[in-house]
């Protein structure tokens, strides 16, 4: 992943097409939370815990973050290369942004996990 | 041959169109979006955590003050929702001729704005 980003030999059609598809999942799954919290006007925690214990949620969900931090690597990775110069710099912070998703990746999916 | 075209990248002299506005906005708004994501996750990681974390976050939800930071962090979400829908739609073509494009451009000012006045209404 780090490396063919940053490697300046192809022309970023995957990564414009991972923002695209990234896009639609994010904008899917939060009008969808958003639809259910204007519908529930009281949630309570049995309900909020039961939704997040569904089998096809828990799915929904770890696409809906992957999407996310895919999203998001691009979109930093495009920053970064805009507005940071040096190489090593800007290699560095991609990196540290890529090991601070990743981990975000993983917390997400244990709390998953443990509902 | 050299030859001297007149350059000016001096920030504050330039005019921005609305569509550069627009533009540079649903960069802010992606930046402060990654920002809060360890925040969401927290946030919502307490309230699905426990019964007594899950209260915790509901108080925190009917205090003004918590209600109000919420909405401040759900204005770049929906601006950039608003505004990368008008990309998606810029793929296929639509909004952008320069005309369109503009008017493109407040419609996607308008529509976020109206939907960031929509959520602090039901926020409260």
């Amino acid at each position: 992943m780090v490396k063919t980003v940053l490697s300046t030999s192809h022309r970023g059609l995957s990564e414009w097409f991972i923002q695209r598809v990234s896009a639609i999942v994010i904008a899917v799954y939060s009008i969808g939370l958003i639809g259910y919290f204007a519908s529930h006007s009281e949630i309570s925690f049995a309900e909020w815990h039961g939704l997040f214990s569904n089998l096809w949620m828990k799915v929904a969900t770890v696409l809906f973050v992957l999407s996310i931090l895919f999203h998001a690597w691009v979109g930093m990775w495009t920053i970064i290369t805009d507005y940071v110069k040096p190489y090593v710099i800007s290699l560095i912070l991609n990196v540290l942004i890529f090991f601070a998703l990743l981990s975000c990746f993983f917390w997400v999916f244990f709390i998953l996990w443990s509902v | 041959m050299i030859i001297h075209r007149p350059k000016n990248l001096n920030l504050f002299t330039i005019h921005f169109p609305l569509p550069a506005i627009v533009s540079i906005l649903h960069r802010v708004s992606g930046f402060a979006l990654f920002i809060l994501i360890p925040v969401v996750i927290w946030i919502w990681s307490l309230s699905i955590g426990s019964p007594d974390t899950f209260d915790i976050v509901q108080q925190w939800l009917s205090s003004p003050w918590f209600k109000f930071i919420l909405w401040l962090f759900l204005i770049p979400f929906c601006y950039h929702l608003v505004a990368g829908i008008r990309h998606l739609l810029m793929d296929v073509h639509v909004g952008e001729e320069l005309k369109s494009g503009r008017l493109a451009a407040w419609i996607t000012m308008a529509v976020a704005a109206a939907l960031v006045i929509l959520v602090g209404v039901w926020l409260w």
